[in-house]
């Protein structure tokens, strides 16, 4: 029986081991922060940080994740002022918000790797996540103001 | 530098009564939501003098269905401690309209925005007024009733203090949360109740006519016009606890998927459904009967439900389900073939719509003529949420949880598919992940009450996935538009003739003739606002094989795309600047003479009374003014890069944008700045107007360069956001300004959500031509120049 900790508490899984990350979180232990896209990895809205980096968690599976710490928006921060959302609210990125807890995620990645990154970097980083509403603008000076200590 | 060429107002507003007042200024208020406090520098004025009677202007509100509600006892609740609760009566999908029309309230009736708490409606237009969240018209619709109910309230708060102080009620004015007692000079004596403590009182009074309000001037205004306050689920938002319609958590809920048929119409053969309850945690599959009868509107494609206990388990089953298909005759919907189709309609007369002057003299006459046909495929809304609805049926009552535009729509639909009393149907309304049109229609909420009563009235969470989304949807029409110019021997363009070619939304709510109805004409085909003496709108015959929908700007995109096109088309076929061409176009600051002008008899204004909301060109002539100042229009930019231009007035509203486009060495398509103007009216939150103009821009660029569908053997052939594609940070407008008109006070609230998107699809097109000298007529263009 697989066993995850997740926002660091420990898990028991007993289903499926093929059963993405995504549905174990969303289904199974209700943190539904993190949100369902499109299934294939390629919209980024279920990213979660897999010890400490992002990864998609519709392409990661129960299996792959047991022994590992897992963070989902919920637990990036105790009190919900990690400097990622503070810039976040900052600058009032998001529209609907649906995907934002994905890109908050994944920029909390780049940013505990990189504390500087360029706006090349930025853009690679980020590119994954899409956000229909079209906040990218928002989300890259965000960014900039995160790393530079909101 | 905002200009504004008309200081007419459309409505006469003037101060009902008073002395000139002192000296009084308001600190603007900084900080947003938590630090609302707004202080009045000055405490002493006259109580009528800085407010005002306002005579309501008519609008197109009063033609939807249960139109507007101003009751206060219907919005407002103020606890006894002061703490006040407004309702959101429409959907939040991302405008940020949740927060800007309580934030009206809450200004008029002079609420510290720091005690404001917001709770969403449920579906029930009886008792709210109409909740169909889009067509850019909440605020367009509902900024004056919003308006009249706070100012009924204040009105109320305002009486009740009255009867407490036995005084008459002048001299009881109310500012920042409370009311306060004033002398015969109008000035503060130090009294004042609390709205908490005067509440009770208040909510017993009647609501007074709206003749006898008194509503506040601009220079009062705390929250509207400034800025100053956040979304109000900003901060859930960030931290993962907003909830979205898949958030929803029911005891003993279970999840479910649907397999629907991949042609519209297509009815289910057979299914076997052996392999799929092998699957682990999949309870049920049930057959869902579709609903084929014409018109369809938003009824149920039908199919099968595979419930199981989590959405991993009931996608695994429908994996392993097998399905038989009769596809029917939409089997033959091919879209290459469809686009030579609509390409030969558009090269024949069509059904006119417009006709002013002679047109086929001037074509006669002509010294040279221009034509060019623009071609646009299928898009779809694709929000990031996709489709989902939590449905609990128990004998005769529903209740459901779903990110709905139109949630009384759905609940009327909900109790006819069931067949139970609509009393017993609750919708309820979370936060949309995104809508764009495709929320409006309220199949998915359908299928889940379906599922949930044939599951045994258990609490079925109905996932759609994003193949489904894409799939399935109500797309925006595919189309072919045809522009033909005639020019003179000065270079003026004499007559102007554009044939439209699309199959019709209208298809989805009545029998298909092949033909548009009077809402997609209004969108920039029939009111082309250029002053050309002979101008020409016809509509070629297209029938619809798929379910056509409304999609963030509708019309506009094909319409738009084309006339701005062809406008800097002309401009250098003359050589001339498309700046100064598209000005010249649009001739004098006027508003428009419909009936002068040829337009059908039916004209749609986007639904408001034409008088009220006339196509002024003097607004047009501003916006495009400013964008072209802003964005340095003229400036030398290097090889490789442009500058285009497009601008419309649309939803009451004007926009002009400018984009900068730059072509890679490597042909690829960038676009380092976006210069937006937008004329708006009266408006609520410029940060939000901001955001939906910079999204508008991202959106236009998706549908410009990268989102197409087409269908092959009746099926979409598109699945995911692998061959759907839409603009990533990876290539993105990298820079949106945005200008808003300080329009004259007065000036009616115009639409927002969806203008700014057409002008941006044109106006990169022109960019792209600026750059490369390629001039791309078929969107999606794609995002490299060979």
């Amino acid at each position: 029986m697989p066993s995850i900790k997740i926002n660091g508490e420990t898990r028991e899984f007993s289903g499926d081991p093929d059963m993405p990350l995504l549905w174990f979180i969303r289904d199974d232990l209700n943190l539904t922060g993190t949100k369902f896209g499109c299934g294939a990895g390629v919209c980024g809205a279920c990213t979660v940080h897999v010890d400490g980096t992002a990864v998609r968690s519709c392409q990661t599976t129960v299996a792959d994740a047991a022994g590992k710490s897992i963070t989902t928006i919920e637990g990036l921060s105790p009190d919900g002022n990690h400097p990622v959302q503070k810039a976040w609210r900052k600058v009032s990125v998001p529209q609907c918000g649906f995907c934002q807890a994905g890109q908050i995620m994944q920029a909390a990645s780049l940013l505990s790797k990189n504390n500087a990154p360029s706006d090349a970097q930025i853009v690679e980083e980020m590119s994954g996540n899409i956000c229909r509403c079209g906040c990218y603008q928002r989300i890259h000076e965000a960014i900039r103001l995160a790393a530079g200590g909101v | 530098m905002l200009q504004y060429f008309e200081d007419e107002t459309f409505d006469v507003r003037k101060p009902r009564s008073g002395p000139v007042i002192e000296n009084v200024s308001r600190r603007s208020v900084l900080g947003g939501i938590l630090s609302g406090t707004g202080l009045v520098l000055s405490v002493s004025l006259s109580p009528a003098s800085a407010r005002e009677a306002l005579k309501l202007y008519p609008t197109g509100a009063d033609d939807m269905p249960n139109k507007w509600v101003t009751d206060p006892k219907v919005f407002v609740a103020i606890d006894p401690d002061g703490a006040v609760t407004i309702v959101a009566h429409r959907a939040e999908m991302g405008t940020g309209i949740k927060t800007s029309l309580p934030a009206v309230v809450a200004d008029e009736m002079e609420a510290d925005w720091s005690r404001v708490r917001l709770t969403q409606a449920t579906g029930d237009e009886p008792r709210y007024g109409n909740q169909d969240t889009d067509g850019s018209r909440s605020m367009r619709h509902f900024i004056q009733a919003m308006r009249t109910c706070g100012a009924s309230m204040r009105h109320m708060l305002e009486t009740a203090a009255a009867i407490k102080w036995d005084v008459e009620s002048p001299l009881c004015r109310a500012r920042n949360h409370r009311v306060y007692l004033l002398d015969k000079d109008n000035k503060e004596t130090g009294k004042s109740f609390g709205f908490g403590e005067l509440a009770a009182l208040a909510m017993t009074l009647p609501v007074p006519a709206q003749q006898t309000l008194l509503y506040k001037s601009p220079d009062e205004f705390t929250l509207i016009g400034k800025g100053n306050f956040q979304i109000a689920d900003l901060h859930d938002i960030t931290t993962g606890k907003a909830q979205y319609g898949a958030d929803v958590r029911l005891p003993g809920m279970k999840y479910a998927v649907m397999v629907r048929p991949a042609v519209l119409g297509g009815k289910l053969k057979s299914y076997d459904a052996s392999e799929t309850l092998k699957v682990p945690g999949v309870e049920a599959v049930y057959e869902i009967e579709g609903v084929f009868t014409v018109p369809r509107v938003f009824s149920i494609l039908g199919g099968v439900a595979i419930v199981a206990n989590s959405t991993y388990a009931a996608i695994r089953g429908r994996e392993a389900l097998v399905t038989e298909w009769e596809n029917g005759p939409n089997a033959s919907y091919n879209s290459p073939e469809y686009d030579k189709e609509m390409t030969a309609t558009a090269a024949k007369p069509g059904k006119v719509l417009r006709d002013q002057g002679d047109v086929d003299a001037a074509f006669a006459k002509a010294k040279q003529v221009f034509s060019a046909d623009y071609h646009a495929q299928h898009m779809v809304q694709a929000p990031m949420e996709p489709l989902v609805c939590v449905a609990h049926v128990t004998n005769d009552k529903a209740e459901v949880w779903a990110p709905a535009q139109s949630p009384w729509g759905a609940r009327k639909d909900i109790a006819a598919a069931l067949k139970i009393p609509l009393e017993n149907v609750t919708v309820n309304v979370t936060l949309l992940g995104g809508g764009f049109g495709r929320k409006s229609n309220w199949d998915y909420m359908v299928e889940a009450a379906h599922i949930s009563q044939k599951h045994g009235g258990t609490p079925i969470l109905l996932q759609w996935t994003r193949e489904d989304d894409i799939q399935h949807a109500f797309y925006h029409t595919v189309s072919v538009e045809r522009i033909d110019a005639a020019i003179d021997e000065q270079g003026k363009v004499t007559a102007w003739r554009h044939r439209s070619v699309a199959p019709s939304i209208i298809s989805t709510f009545k029998a298909d003739d092949g033909h548009s109805f009077p809402i997609e004409d209004g969108m920039g085909l029939v009111n082309t606002p250029f002053d050309i003496p002979n101008v020409r709108c016809e509509n070629g015959k297209a029938m619809a094989h798929t379910r056509i929908g409304w999609y963030r700007s509708v019309s506009t995109q094909p319409h738009t795309f084309a006339v701005q096109s062809a406008v800097c088309e002309l401009a250098d076929k003359l050589g001339r600047d498309p700046k100064d061409f598209l000005l010249e176009l649009v001739g004098a600051p006027r508003k428009l003479d419909p009936k002068a002008l040829g337009f059908p008899k039916d004209f749609w204004n986007y639904g408001d009374p034409y008088e009220a909301f006339p196509i002024d060109t003097a607004r047009l002539i501003n916006v495009i003014n400013i964008a072209a100042e802003k964005a340095g229009w003229g400036k030398k930019l290097p090889d490789g890069e442009g500058l285009g231009i497009a601008a419309h007035c649309a939803w009451s509203s004007y926009v002009a944008t400018v984009v900068h486009a730059k072509i890679d060495k490597d042909g690829k398509i960038r676009v380092p700045e976006v210069t937006t103007a937008v004329d708006c009216g009266l408006y609520v939150n410029p940060e939000r107007i901001r955001s939906q103009l910079e999204g508008a821009a991202v959106m236009g660029m998706s549908n410009a360069l990268y989102s197409g569908i087409t269908f092959k053997d009746g099926a979409v052939e598109q699945s995911n956001f692998t061959d759907y594609n839409v603009v990533r940070m990876s290539n993105y407008p990298e820079k949106v300004t945005v200008h808003i008109i300080d329009a004259p006070h007065g000036t009616h609230s115009g639409g927002i959500g969806e203008p700014a998107v057409a002008p941006m699809i044109a106006g990169l097109a022109n960019a792209i031509f600026a750059a490369s000298k390629k001039r791309l007529r078929s969107i999606p263009m794609g995002d490299t120049i060979a």
